[in-house]
């Protein structure tokens, strides 16, 4: 299993829940998993080329996926994924 | 520059710290920080470095206070509705210290306006609502080589970083461009627990002063997330980025533009503080 930190705009569409569990080999399977079990979800980290969004970040155990193997990272059981995107806020 | 007796004494719990003493108490006295935004992140910020006696103080924000503002941004109280944010910040912010020099800019940062605006100052500080600003005052602080604490708060969560431009991860090396519209919740659809902006200001306040210090680690190549419900820091490992648009050695970006998108505003809605 591998836990999957849900960002606050994105957890509309996992009922409120800021942390799912989902499985996968890699960041592309995850995210298709998780997208099956929160329609929509996809679609809001990747563009239409199924590449990871611009102001998305996905860091596996911390480390951003960048810096390892972007969407082909590999993900073992006990791997913490989280997503974090730009948030913007504090009034100009 | 001496300081009176009464300096003396309203900066004597600085003085005491042997990190800060005189010495350091003459580098926040001299010291000019700029502030974007005076709203929910500027706030904490303008009100904590006035009081640690900052020489100078830049405020740029083109708002007018408004009802909906003061439940987070503390520098406006009820009698101010409707007049400049800027004007109702530097009353408040010489009222606590008369030392301290405000220079209010009652308009919007622009690609025309930034790299002159920042100029000044030793340190820029984001409070910034919107996310066109935040990238263009990155933008801005890369060219002209000024220190920025970003800071972003959005319903119960905050961030924060520190950069050092060309040294540390710039903002532009963890997000490399503004999310369309519509895609992110905007801070008028989304809410924010007030107390929120407090918590992520008065880091970046404490950021800037120990930058001008020169004393501890500084927020840099790490992000800090804090959230409120469970109450919870993570610190998340950021670096740079050698493919950078904006901060590395061949960057995409050469010279500032102003990002179309006004993410934080509804479509249709006037310009009015998150």
């Amino acid at each position: 299993m591998i836990k999957v930190r849900i960002p606050t705009p994105l957890r509309s569409m996992t009922g409120g829940k800021g942390e799912v569990e989902s499985t996968g080999g890699t960041i592309q399977e995850l995210i298709d998993n998780l997208d099956s079990s929160h329609p929509g979800l996809k679609d809001r980290l990747c563009d239409e080329r199924g590449e990871v969004r611009r102001f998305i970040n996905i860091y596996v155990n911390e480390e951003d996926i960048r810096f390892l193997t972007g969407k082909h990272t590999p993900l073992k059981d006990g791997d913490e994924v989280s997503i974090v995107p730009a948030i913007a806020g504090g009034s100009l | 520059m001496n300081f009176t007796e009464e300096q003396i004494t309203r900066y004597s719990r600085h003085i005491l710290l042997p990190e800060v003493g005189g010495k350091g108490q003459q580098k926040l006295a001299s010291a000019k920080v700029f502030v974007v935004g005076a709203g929910g992140l500027g706030s904490p910020v303008a009100l904590y470095l006035a009081a640690a006696g900052i020489g100078t103080i830049g405020l740029i924000d083109s708002d007018l206070v408004d009802l909906s503002n003061l439940q987070r941004q503390i520098l406006h109280y009820t009698p101010d509705i409707g007049q400049a944010k800027v004007q109702s910040a530097k009353r408040k912010i010489q009222a606590l210290n008369p030392d301290v020099q405000v220079e209010s800019y009652q308009e919007r940062l622009t690609a025309r306006n930034a790299l002159d605006l920042i100029r000044p100052y030793d340190v820029v500080i984001d409070g910034a609502d919107n996310f066109p600003t935040k990238f263009l005052l990155n933008d801005a602080c890369v060219f002209a080589g000024k220190p920025l604490i970003h800071g972003g708060i959005l319903r119960f969560d905050g961030r924060v970083f520190t950069i050092l431009p060309k040294q540390s991860a710039c903002y532009r090396c963890v997000f490399k461009s503004p999310p369309p519209p519509g895609l992110v919740a905007s801070c008028q659809e989304a809410g924010i627990l007030g107390v929120v902006a407090g918590i992520i200001g008065t880091i970046q306040a404490t950021e800037a002063l120990k930058l001008i210090l020169g004393i501890g680690n500084l927020l840099t190549n790490r992000l800090l997330d804090f959230d409120a419900r469970s109450t919870t820091f993570r610190e998340i490992r950021i670096r740079r980025n050698l493919r950078c648009p904006v901060c590395s050695e061949h960057p995409e970006i050469t010279q500032l533009v102003d990002h179309e998108q006004e993410v934080c505003q509804l479509p249709g809605t006037a310009s009015v503080s998150s």
